[in-house]
Protein backbone atom coordinates (compact mmCIF):
# COMPACT_ATOMS: atom_id res chain seq x y z
CA UNK A 1 0.00 0.00 0.00
CA UNK A 2 0.82 3.58 -0.54
CA UNK A 3 1.09 5.85 2.88
CA UNK A 4 -0.12 9.35 2.92
CA UNK A 5 2.49 11.62 4.16
CA UNK A 6 0.98 15.07 2.89
CA UNK A 7 -2.45 15.18 1.11
CA UNK A 8 -1.78 18.46 -0.68
CA UNK A 9 -4.41 21.08 -1.27
CA UNK A 10 -7.14 18.52 -2.71
CA UNK A 11 -6.63 14.88 -3.82
CA UNK A 12 -8.46 12.42 -4.55
CA UNK A 13 -9.01 9.08 -5.88
CA UNK A 14 -10.99 9.22 -8.85
CA UNK A 15 -11.85 6.50 -11.68
CA UNK A 16 -13.90 6.91 -14.77
CA UNK A 17 -17.09 7.56 -12.65
CA UNK A 18 -20.10 6.28 -11.29
CA UNK A 19 -22.93 6.01 -13.68
CA UNK A 20 -26.05 4.31 -14.01
CA UNK A 21 -27.61 6.86 -11.00
CA UNK A 22 -28.12 10.29 -12.54
CA UNK A 23 -31.88 9.20 -12.66
CA UNK A 24 -31.27 9.45 -8.88
CA UNK A 25 -29.25 12.58 -8.42
CA UNK A 26 -25.97 11.48 -8.37
CA UNK A 27 -22.99 13.10 -10.65
CA UNK A 28 -20.83 10.98 -12.82
CA UNK A 29 -17.64 12.32 -10.99
CA UNK A 30 -14.51 10.65 -11.96
CA UNK A 31 -11.53 12.00 -13.70
CA UNK A 32 -11.93 15.97 -14.26
CA UNK A 33 -8.87 15.77 -17.16
CA UNK A 34 -10.70 12.59 -18.63
CA UNK A 35 -7.86 13.23 -21.11
CA UNK A 36 -4.67 13.30 -19.92
CA UNK A 37 -5.69 10.41 -17.28
CA UNK A 38 -6.56 8.59 -20.64
CA UNK A 39 -3.02 8.73 -21.80
CA UNK A 40 -1.65 7.86 -18.06
CA UNK A 41 -4.16 4.61 -18.04
CA UNK A 42 -2.42 3.60 -22.04
CA UNK A 43 0.90 3.84 -21.13
CA UNK A 44 0.62 1.96 -17.92
CA UNK A 45 -1.76 -0.74 -20.00
CA UNK A 46 -4.59 -0.55 -17.56
CA UNK A 47 -8.17 -0.55 -17.55
CA UNK A 48 -9.33 2.66 -19.23
CA UNK A 49 -11.44 3.16 -15.72
CA UNK A 50 -8.50 2.83 -13.66
CA UNK A 51 -8.51 4.55 -10.17
CA UNK A 52 -5.22 7.61 -9.93
CA UNK A 53 -4.45 10.43 -7.51
CA UNK A 54 -6.46 13.81 -8.69
CA UNK A 55 -3.82 16.65 -7.01
CA UNK A 56 -5.00 19.89 -7.51
CA UNK A 57 -3.14 22.88 -6.63
CA UNK A 58 -0.58 21.22 -4.87
CA UNK A 59 0.47 17.98 -4.63
CA UNK A 60 1.12 15.11 -2.04
CA UNK A 61 3.94 13.29 -0.96
CA UNK A 62 3.36 9.67 -0.73
CA UNK A 63 5.36 6.77 0.56
CA UNK A 64 5.01 3.43 -1.91
CA UNK A 65 5.51 0.37 1.01
CA UNK A 66 5.61 -2.13 -2.05
CA UNK A 67 6.95 -2.58 -5.95
CA UNK A 68 4.92 -1.14 -8.99
CA UNK A 69 5.28 1.18 -11.56
CA UNK A 70 3.68 4.61 -11.80
CA UNK A 71 3.15 7.44 -13.86
CA UNK A 72 2.42 11.02 -13.58
CA UNK A 73 0.63 13.48 -15.89
CA UNK A 74 -2.00 16.41 -16.41
CA UNK A 75 -0.70 19.46 -15.19
CA UNK A 76 3.04 20.09 -14.93
CA UNK A 77 4.73 19.85 -11.56
CA UNK A 78 8.45 19.21 -10.42
CA UNK A 79 7.87 16.14 -8.74
CA UNK A 80 10.60 13.71 -7.73
CA UNK A 81 10.98 9.69 -6.57
CA UNK A 82 12.93 10.57 -3.76
CA UNK A 83 15.39 13.16 -4.87
CA UNK A 84 15.18 12.27 -9.04
CA UNK A 85 13.03 14.75 -10.49
CA UNK A 86 10.32 12.83 -12.69
CA UNK A 87 8.90 13.96 -16.12
CA UNK A 88 5.40 13.60 -17.21
CA UNK A 89 3.77 10.98 -19.02
CA UNK A 90 7.02 8.71 -18.57
CA UNK A 91 6.70 4.96 -16.63
CA UNK A 92 8.73 4.94 -13.44
CA UNK A 93 9.58 1.58 -10.71
CA UNK A 94 9.14 2.49 -7.38
CA UNK A 95 10.42 0.47 -4.82
CA UNK A 96 9.75 -0.40 -0.92
CA UNK A 97 10.27 2.40 1.16
CA UNK A 98 10.63 5.21 -2.23
CA UNK A 99 8.58 8.76 -1.37
CA UNK A 100 6.96 10.57 -4.40
CA UNK A 101 6.72 14.21 -3.86
CA UNK A 102 5.16 17.23 -6.25
CA UNK A 103 6.91 20.35 -5.52
CA UNK A 104 5.44 23.34 -7.55
CA UNK A 105 2.72 23.82 -9.79
CA UNK A 106 4.59 24.95 -13.49
CA UNK A 107 1.60 24.99 -15.55
CA UNK A 108 -2.49 23.48 -15.22
CA UNK A 109 -4.11 22.73 -12.22
CA UNK A 110 -4.94 19.21 -11.75
CA UNK A 111 -2.37 16.17 -12.11
CA UNK A 112 -2.56 12.54 -12.02
CA UNK A 113 -0.55 10.25 -10.36
CA UNK A 114 -1.46 6.64 -11.86
CA UNK A 115 -0.05 3.14 -11.09
CA UNK A 116 0.26 -0.11 -13.02
CA UNK A 117 -3.41 -1.96 -11.98
CA UNK A 118 -5.09 0.95 -10.48
CA UNK A 119 -5.52 1.61 -6.59
CA UNK A 120 -7.87 -0.78 -5.35
CA UNK A 121 -10.11 0.98 -3.05
CA UNK A 122 -12.93 -0.03 -1.97
CA UNK A 123 -15.87 0.90 -4.49
CA UNK A 124 -19.48 2.19 -3.95
CA UNK A 125 -21.92 2.38 -5.98
CA UNK A 126 -19.37 0.70 -8.31
CA UNK A 127 -16.91 3.49 -8.64
CA UNK A 128 -13.88 4.29 -6.86
CA UNK A 129 -14.26 8.33 -7.16
CA UNK A 130 -14.82 10.56 -4.28
CA UNK A 131 -17.64 11.98 -3.79
CA UNK A 132 -19.27 13.11 -0.47
CA UNK A 133 -21.02 11.42 0.63
CA UNK A 134 -21.63 8.76 -1.68
CA UNK A 135 -18.15 8.47 -0.11
CA UNK A 136 -17.08 9.04 3.30
CA UNK A 137 -14.19 12.03 3.02
CA UNK A 138 -14.22 14.47 -0.02
CA UNK A 139 -10.74 14.06 -0.14
CA UNK A 140 -7.50 12.25 0.81
CA UNK A 141 -5.90 12.61 4.02
CA UNK A 142 -2.52 12.88 6.38
CA UNK A 143 -1.62 9.06 7.27
CA UNK A 144 -4.27 7.45 4.81
CA UNK A 145 -2.98 3.98 3.51
CA UNK A 146 -3.85 3.47 -0.10
CA UNK A 147 -3.96 -0.10 -1.34
CA UNK A 148 -2.12 -1.13 -5.08
CA UNK A 149 -1.01 -4.38 -6.47
CA UNK A 150 2.56 -5.18 -6.13
CA UNK A 151 3.53 -5.36 -9.94
CA UNK A 152 7.33 -6.64 -10.16
CA UNK A 153 7.53 -7.97 -13.69
CA UNK A 154 5.71 -5.40 -16.23
CA UNK A 155 7.14 -5.00 -19.15
CA UNK A 156 5.53 -2.17 -21.06
CA UNK A 157 5.23 -1.47 -24.84
CA UNK A 158 6.45 1.59 -24.71
CA UNK A 159 8.36 3.97 -21.63
CA UNK A 160 7.37 7.25 -22.86
CA UNK A 161 4.57 9.03 -24.58
CA UNK A 162 5.16 12.80 -26.10
CA UNK A 163 1.46 14.19 -25.97
CA UNK A 164 0.27 17.26 -27.84
CA UNK A 165 -0.57 19.45 -24.30
CA UNK A 166 -3.93 21.01 -23.67
CA UNK A 167 -2.25 23.30 -21.32
CA UNK A 168 -1.74 26.16 -23.33
CA UNK A 169 -5.28 25.96 -25.21
CA UNK A 170 -7.41 29.04 -24.41
CA UNK A 171 -9.85 28.95 -26.91
CA UNK A 172 -12.39 25.63 -25.97
CA UNK A 173 -15.00 23.63 -28.55
CA UNK A 174 -18.74 23.78 -27.59
CA UNK A 175 -21.96 22.53 -29.13
CA UNK A 176 -25.47 24.40 -28.93
CA UNK A 177 -27.20 23.51 -25.81
CA UNK A 178 -30.72 22.66 -25.48
CA UNK A 179 -31.46 26.53 -25.28
CA UNK A 180 -28.83 28.04 -27.21
CA UNK A 181 -31.61 29.20 -29.27
CA UNK A 182 -32.93 31.68 -26.61
CA UNK A 183 -29.55 33.80 -27.16
CA UNK A 184 -29.95 37.03 -29.06
CA UNK A 185 -27.82 38.91 -31.14
CA UNK A 186 -26.38 40.65 -28.48
CA UNK A 187 -25.78 37.52 -26.28
CA UNK A 188 -24.42 35.60 -29.10
CA UNK A 189 -21.85 38.60 -29.14
CA UNK A 190 -20.78 38.83 -25.66
CA UNK A 191 -20.04 35.23 -25.56
CA UNK A 192 -18.03 34.82 -28.89
CA UNK A 193 -16.31 37.79 -29.07
CA UNK A 194 -15.40 38.04 -25.70
CA UNK A 195 -13.03 36.31 -23.18
CA UNK A 196 -13.60 35.30 -19.77
CA UNK A 197 -11.56 34.18 -16.58
CA UNK A 198 -12.06 31.81 -14.15
CA UNK A 199 -13.89 33.24 -10.90
CA UNK A 200 -13.01 32.07 -7.73
CA UNK A 201 -15.73 29.91 -8.09
CA UNK A 202 -14.10 26.60 -9.38
CA UNK A 203 -14.18 23.28 -8.29
CA UNK A 204 -14.76 19.99 -8.99
CA UNK A 205 -19.20 20.66 -9.58
CA UNK A 206 -18.14 23.91 -12.07
CA UNK A 207 -16.66 26.50 -12.74
CA UNK A 208 -18.51 30.18 -12.64
CA UNK A 209 -16.69 32.54 -14.83
CA UNK A 210 -15.97 36.42 -13.80
CA UNK A 211 -17.50 37.91 -16.83
CA UNK A 212 -21.01 38.67 -16.72
CA UNK A 213 -23.60 38.82 -20.13
CA UNK A 214 -26.55 39.82 -20.82
CA UNK A 215 -28.89 37.45 -18.71
CA UNK A 216 -31.24 35.49 -19.81
CA UNK A 217 -34.85 35.26 -17.39
CA UNK A 218 -36.55 32.01 -18.90
CA UNK A 219 -38.66 30.09 -16.84
CA UNK A 220 -38.14 26.17 -17.76
CA UNK A 221 -39.10 23.47 -15.93
CA UNK A 222 -35.91 21.40 -14.17
CA UNK A 223 -34.15 19.21 -16.42
CA UNK A 224 -31.16 16.81 -17.11
CA UNK A 225 -27.69 18.97 -17.00
CA UNK A 226 -24.50 16.62 -17.41
CA UNK A 227 -20.60 17.63 -17.36
CA UNK A 228 -19.46 20.37 -19.09
CA UNK A 229 -23.37 22.03 -19.52
CA UNK A 230 -22.93 25.63 -19.59
CA UNK A 231 -25.98 27.77 -17.54
CA UNK A 232 -26.89 31.48 -17.90
CA UNK A 233 -28.16 32.79 -15.44
CA UNK A 234 -30.64 35.95 -15.31
CA UNK A 235 -28.13 37.75 -13.48
CA UNK A 236 -26.08 37.18 -16.70
CA UNK A 237 -23.20 34.88 -15.07
CA UNK A 238 -21.94 31.87 -17.18
CA UNK A 239 -21.56 28.53 -14.86
CA UNK A 240 -20.34 25.63 -16.12
CA UNK A 241 -20.47 22.15 -14.77
CA UNK A 242 -17.81 20.01 -14.07
CA UNK A 243 -17.89 16.47 -12.98
CA UNK A 244 -19.14 16.13 -9.95
CA UNK A 245 -22.12 19.19 -10.77
CA UNK A 246 -25.79 19.11 -10.12
CA UNK A 247 -27.67 15.73 -12.74
CA UNK A 248 -30.70 18.45 -13.20
CA UNK A 249 -31.15 22.29 -13.33
CA UNK A 250 -33.49 25.29 -13.93
CA UNK A 251 -31.77 27.43 -15.79
CA UNK A 252 -30.94 27.56 -19.49
CA UNK A 253 -28.61 25.09 -20.89
CA UNK A 254 -26.70 27.55 -23.39
CA UNK A 255 -23.93 25.84 -24.45
CA UNK A 256 -22.37 22.28 -23.98
CA UNK A 257 -18.74 21.61 -23.62
CA UNK A 258 -17.02 18.77 -25.76
CA UNK A 259 -15.40 15.91 -23.85
CA UNK A 260 -11.97 17.65 -24.50
CA UNK A 261 -13.10 20.89 -23.91
CA UNK A 262 -13.99 19.73 -20.09
CA UNK A 263 -10.27 18.29 -20.04
CA UNK A 264 -8.93 21.41 -21.13
CA UNK A 265 -11.06 24.19 -18.60
CA UNK A 266 -10.03 20.90 -15.38
CA UNK A 267 -6.89 22.32 -15.96
CA UNK A 268 -7.76 26.21 -15.37
CA UNK A 269 -7.21 28.22 -12.31
CA UNK A 270 -8.22 31.90 -10.88
CA UNK A 271 -7.74 34.04 -13.75
CA UNK A 272 -6.52 32.02 -16.22
CA UNK A 273 -8.65 33.19 -19.47
CA UNK A 274 -11.32 31.23 -21.81
CA UNK A 275 -12.97 31.70 -24.60
CA UNK A 276 -15.59 29.88 -26.80
CA UNK A 277 -15.71 28.55 -30.45
CA UNK A 278 -18.77 27.06 -31.47
CA UNK A 279 -18.65 23.71 -33.25
CA UNK B 1 -53.10 6.83 -24.24
CA UNK B 2 -52.12 9.72 -26.15
CA UNK B 3 -49.43 10.87 -28.26
CA UNK B 4 -47.71 13.76 -27.64
CA UNK B 5 -46.08 15.92 -29.93
CA UNK B 6 -42.58 15.70 -28.83
CA UNK B 7 -39.36 17.53 -29.82
CA UNK B 8 -36.19 16.05 -29.70
CA UNK B 9 -32.94 18.03 -29.77
CA UNK B 10 -28.84 16.97 -29.19
CA UNK B 11 -27.12 17.72 -26.29
CA UNK B 12 -24.04 18.05 -26.78
CA UNK B 13 -22.40 14.67 -28.64
CA UNK B 14 -23.58 12.45 -26.63
CA UNK B 15 -26.76 13.36 -25.29
CA UNK B 16 -30.47 13.73 -26.74
CA UNK B 17 -32.77 15.45 -25.52
CA UNK B 18 -36.55 14.32 -25.75
CA UNK B 19 -39.38 17.25 -24.41
CA UNK B 20 -42.82 17.02 -24.25
CA UNK B 21 -45.60 19.94 -23.67
CA UNK B 22 -43.98 22.32 -21.26
CA UNK B 23 -46.47 21.59 -18.47
CA UNK B 24 -46.32 20.14 -14.82
CA UNK B 25 -48.35 17.42 -15.84
CA UNK B 26 -49.01 13.76 -14.48
CA UNK B 27 -50.22 11.95 -17.95
CA UNK B 28 -46.84 13.93 -19.54
CA UNK B 29 -45.38 12.37 -16.85
CA UNK B 30 -46.65 8.60 -17.60
CA UNK B 31 -46.10 9.59 -21.32
CA UNK B 32 -42.22 10.07 -20.11
CA UNK B 33 -41.67 6.95 -18.05
CA UNK B 34 -43.44 4.73 -20.20
CA UNK B 35 -41.21 5.81 -23.17
CA UNK B 36 -37.96 5.18 -20.82
CA UNK B 37 -39.55 2.05 -19.87
CA UNK B 38 -39.95 1.25 -23.65
CA UNK B 39 -36.33 2.51 -24.59
CA UNK B 40 -34.92 0.21 -21.88
CA UNK B 41 -36.35 -3.01 -22.62
CA UNK B 42 -36.07 -2.80 -26.17
CA UNK B 43 -34.12 -0.37 -27.92
CA UNK B 44 -30.63 0.44 -26.05
CA UNK B 45 -28.65 -1.51 -24.00
CA UNK B 46 -28.91 -0.77 -20.33
CA UNK B 47 -24.68 -0.60 -19.73
CA UNK B 48 -24.46 1.99 -22.92
CA UNK B 49 -26.67 4.69 -21.57
CA UNK B 50 -28.11 6.56 -18.95
CA UNK B 51 -31.74 8.12 -19.14
CA UNK B 52 -32.79 10.88 -17.26
CA UNK B 53 -36.76 11.60 -16.92
CA UNK B 54 -37.42 15.03 -15.24
CA UNK B 55 -40.92 17.20 -15.68
CA UNK B 56 -41.41 17.07 -19.05
CA UNK B 57 -38.16 16.20 -20.57
CA UNK B 58 -36.55 12.37 -20.92
CA UNK B 59 -32.61 13.08 -21.73
CA UNK B 60 -30.50 9.62 -22.84
CA UNK B 61 -26.55 10.54 -22.13
CA UNK B 62 -24.45 7.42 -24.11
CA UNK B 63 -21.61 6.30 -21.71
CA UNK B 64 -19.19 5.75 -24.55
CA UNK B 65 -19.48 6.94 -28.17
CA UNK B 66 -20.91 10.00 -29.83
CA UNK B 67 -24.24 9.85 -31.41
CA UNK B 68 -25.34 10.31 -34.76
CA UNK B 69 -27.96 12.99 -34.33
CA UNK B 70 -29.74 12.32 -37.55
CA UNK B 71 -29.75 8.82 -37.19
CA UNK B 72 -30.58 8.67 -33.47
CA UNK B 73 -33.42 11.30 -34.03
CA UNK B 74 -34.66 9.27 -36.81
CA UNK B 75 -34.92 5.93 -34.51
CA UNK B 76 -36.72 7.84 -31.62
CA UNK B 77 -39.14 9.14 -33.65
CA UNK B 78 -39.89 5.61 -35.01
CA UNK B 79 -39.90 3.99 -31.33
CA UNK B 80 -42.01 6.96 -29.92
CA UNK B 81 -44.57 5.94 -32.43
CA UNK B 82 -44.04 2.02 -31.62
CA UNK B 83 -43.98 2.38 -27.86
CA UNK B 84 -47.73 2.43 -27.86
CA UNK B 85 -48.91 -0.98 -26.38
CA UNK B 86 -45.74 -1.25 -24.07
CA UNK B 87 -47.08 -2.21 -20.36
CA UNK B 88 -46.72 1.10 -18.07
CA UNK B 89 -44.15 1.38 -15.01
CA UNK B 90 -45.40 0.20 -12.14
CA UNK B 91 -45.53 3.45 -9.32
CA UNK B 92 -45.34 3.53 -5.85
CA UNK B 93 -46.50 5.57 -3.00
CA UNK B 94 -44.41 5.59 -0.19
CA UNK B 95 -45.64 7.02 3.09
CA UNK B 96 -43.05 9.42 5.05
CA UNK B 97 -43.00 9.81 8.61
CA UNK B 98 -42.69 13.49 9.36
CA UNK B 99 -41.86 15.00 13.08
CA UNK B 100 -43.12 18.36 13.19
CA UNK B 101 -41.93 19.32 16.03
CA UNK B 102 -40.46 22.47 16.77
CA UNK B 103 -37.26 21.51 17.48
CA UNK B 104 -36.89 20.46 13.89
CA UNK B 105 -39.88 22.70 12.23
CA UNK B 106 -37.27 25.44 13.26
CA UNK B 107 -39.33 27.73 10.78
CA UNK B 108 -42.96 26.56 11.48
CA UNK B 109 -43.71 29.72 13.20
CA UNK B 110 -42.61 32.36 11.18
CA UNK B 111 -44.16 30.09 8.21
CA UNK B 112 -47.61 30.64 10.50
CA UNK B 113 -47.49 33.98 10.86
CA UNK B 114 -46.62 34.72 6.92
CA UNK B 115 -49.26 32.41 5.86
CA UNK B 116 -52.00 33.13 8.03
CA UNK B 117 -52.04 29.51 9.20
CA UNK B 118 -51.52 28.03 12.73
CA UNK B 119 -49.05 24.95 13.06
CA UNK B 120 -51.51 22.73 13.05
CA UNK B 121 -53.23 23.87 10.39
CA UNK B 122 -49.72 23.56 8.20
CA UNK B 123 -49.40 20.56 9.13
CA UNK B 124 -52.76 19.13 8.09
CA UNK B 125 -52.47 20.63 4.73
CA UNK B 126 -48.82 19.44 4.31
CA UNK B 127 -49.99 15.83 5.16
CA UNK B 128 -53.51 16.12 3.26
CA UNK B 129 -51.51 15.60 -0.03
CA UNK B 130 -49.98 13.21 -2.35
CA UNK B 131 -47.13 14.78 -3.88
CA UNK B 132 -45.81 13.36 -7.22
CA UNK B 133 -41.95 13.02 -7.63
CA UNK B 134 -41.40 14.32 -11.24
CA UNK B 135 -37.83 14.41 -10.63
CA UNK B 136 -34.83 13.42 -8.78
CA UNK B 137 -31.59 15.57 -8.52
CA UNK B 138 -29.92 19.02 -7.04
CA UNK B 139 -28.11 16.14 -4.52
CA UNK B 140 -28.67 12.52 -4.50
CA UNK B 141 -32.34 11.21 -3.77
CA UNK B 142 -33.81 14.78 -3.61
CA UNK B 143 -36.74 14.79 -4.68
CA UNK B 144 -38.77 17.92 -6.97
CA UNK B 145 -42.09 16.94 -6.05
CA UNK B 146 -45.48 18.72 -7.22
CA UNK B 147 -48.86 18.98 -5.81
CA UNK B 148 -48.19 21.23 -2.99
CA UNK B 149 -51.97 23.45 -2.20
CA UNK B 150 -51.53 26.87 -2.88
CA UNK B 151 -51.81 28.35 0.43
CA UNK B 152 -48.37 26.75 1.53
CA UNK B 153 -46.92 28.29 -1.19
CA UNK B 154 -44.06 30.89 0.44
CA UNK B 155 -41.21 32.61 -0.90
CA UNK B 156 -38.12 30.88 -0.03
CA UNK B 157 -35.64 32.56 3.18
CA UNK B 158 -34.26 35.62 2.45
CA UNK B 159 -30.64 34.48 2.95
CA UNK B 160 -30.01 30.82 2.68
CA UNK B 161 -28.35 28.50 5.55
CA UNK B 162 -25.14 27.59 5.34
CA UNK B 163 -26.13 24.40 6.58
CA UNK B 164 -29.99 22.20 7.09
CA UNK B 165 -29.63 19.03 8.07
CA UNK B 166 -30.13 15.80 6.61
CA UNK B 167 -33.92 14.74 7.00
CA UNK B 168 -35.18 18.77 6.93
CA UNK B 169 -38.83 19.17 5.11
CA UNK B 170 -39.39 22.50 3.71
CA UNK B 171 -41.08 24.68 1.59
CA UNK B 172 -40.47 26.91 -1.16
CA UNK B 173 -42.44 28.67 -3.53
CA UNK B 174 -44.63 25.83 -5.54
CA UNK B 175 -42.32 23.00 -3.71
CA UNK B 176 -41.86 20.37 -1.19
CA UNK B 177 -39.06 18.39 -0.06
CA UNK B 178 -37.08 16.35 1.83
CA UNK B 179 -33.19 17.74 1.92
CA UNK B 180 -31.58 13.87 2.02
CA UNK B 181 -28.02 15.04 3.63
CA UNK B 182 -26.31 18.29 4.97
CA UNK B 183 -26.21 20.95 2.99
CA UNK B 184 -26.58 24.77 2.63
CA UNK B 185 -30.27 25.84 1.53
CA UNK B 186 -32.75 28.37 1.40
CA UNK B 187 -35.74 26.74 2.09
CA UNK B 188 -38.28 26.86 4.60
CA UNK B 189 -38.17 24.16 7.38
CA UNK B 190 -40.80 23.06 9.16
CA UNK B 191 -40.60 18.97 9.89
CA UNK B 192 -37.72 16.37 9.40
CA UNK B 193 -38.64 13.16 7.88
CA UNK B 194 -35.96 10.50 9.47
CA UNK B 195 -36.20 7.89 6.75
CA UNK B 196 -33.00 8.10 5.04
CA UNK B 197 -33.59 8.95 0.71
CA UNK B 198 -30.25 8.04 -0.07
CA UNK B 199 -28.18 5.20 1.63
CA UNK B 200 -25.04 5.01 -0.75
CA UNK B 201 -24.20 1.23 1.38
CA UNK B 202 -27.02 0.28 -0.30
CA UNK B 203 -27.21 -1.61 -3.63
CA UNK B 204 -31.00 0.59 -4.34
CA UNK B 205 -29.47 3.35 -2.62
CA UNK B 206 -32.43 5.52 -3.32
CA UNK B 207 -36.05 3.56 -3.05
CA UNK B 208 -37.82 6.29 -4.79
CA UNK B 209 -38.33 6.32 -8.46
CA UNK B 210 -39.76 9.57 -10.73
CA UNK B 211 -43.21 9.24 -11.09
CA UNK B 212 -43.91 7.55 -7.55
CA UNK B 213 -45.46 9.63 -5.30
CA UNK B 214 -45.08 10.70 -0.99
CA UNK B 215 -47.39 11.64 1.21
CA UNK B 216 -46.04 12.50 4.30
CA UNK B 217 -48.04 11.69 7.74
CA UNK B 218 -46.94 13.44 10.98
CA UNK B 219 -45.60 11.15 14.21
CA UNK B 220 -44.68 12.84 17.66
CA UNK B 221 -41.30 13.40 19.20
CA UNK B 222 -41.17 9.86 20.96
CA UNK B 223 -42.01 8.03 18.18
CA UNK B 224 -39.41 9.67 16.17
CA UNK B 225 -37.09 8.82 18.62
CA UNK B 226 -38.28 4.85 18.23
CA UNK B 227 -38.09 4.77 14.33
CA UNK B 228 -35.16 6.73 14.36
CA UNK B 229 -33.43 3.57 16.74
CA UNK B 230 -35.52 0.67 14.15
CA UNK B 231 -33.57 2.31 11.39
CA UNK B 232 -30.40 2.38 12.59
CA UNK B 233 -30.44 -1.38 13.29
CA UNK B 234 -32.15 -2.24 10.05
CA UNK B 235 -35.86 -3.08 11.17
CA UNK B 236 -37.68 -0.30 10.02
CA UNK B 237 -40.76 -0.85 7.73
CA UNK B 238 -40.95 1.49 5.09
CA UNK B 239 -45.01 1.83 3.97
CA UNK B 240 -45.82 1.87 0.33
CA UNK B 241 -48.75 1.18 -2.19
CA UNK B 242 -48.72 0.30 -5.21
CA UNK B 243 -50.76 2.98 -7.51
CA UNK B 244 -52.96 1.27 -10.06
CA UNK B 245 -51.83 2.68 -13.94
Amino acid sequence: MLKVLKPGFFSTIQDNGRYGLLDKGVPVSGYMDAFSASKLNKLLENEKDSAMIEVTMTGPQLKFTKPTTICVGGALFSGAINETPILNYKLYTVNSGDIVSFGKLDKGFRAYIAIKGGFQTKKILNSRSFFQPITQFSSIKKDDEIGYETVSDFKPKISELKIDSHLNIKNIQVFRGPEFDLLNDKQLEEIFAKEFSVSKENNRMAYQLKETITGLKFSMLTSATQPGTIQLTPAGKLIVLMKDGQTTGGYPRILQLSEKAISILAQKKYGDEISFKLE
Amino acid sequence: MIDYAISIKPFGSKAMLVEWPNKVDEDVLKDILNFSNYLNKNCLKEDDWDIVPAYNSLTLISRNDDINSDEFIAKLQKWYAHKKNSESVQRYLWKLPVCYDLEFGIDLSEVGEKLNLSIDQIIQEHTKHQYTVYGIGFLPGFMYLGGLPKHLEIPRKSSPRLKVVKGAVGLAEKQTGVYPQNSPGGWNIIGNCLVPLFSPQKEEPCFVNVGDKVQFYAIEKAEYELRKIEIDVGIYNLEKVRIDA
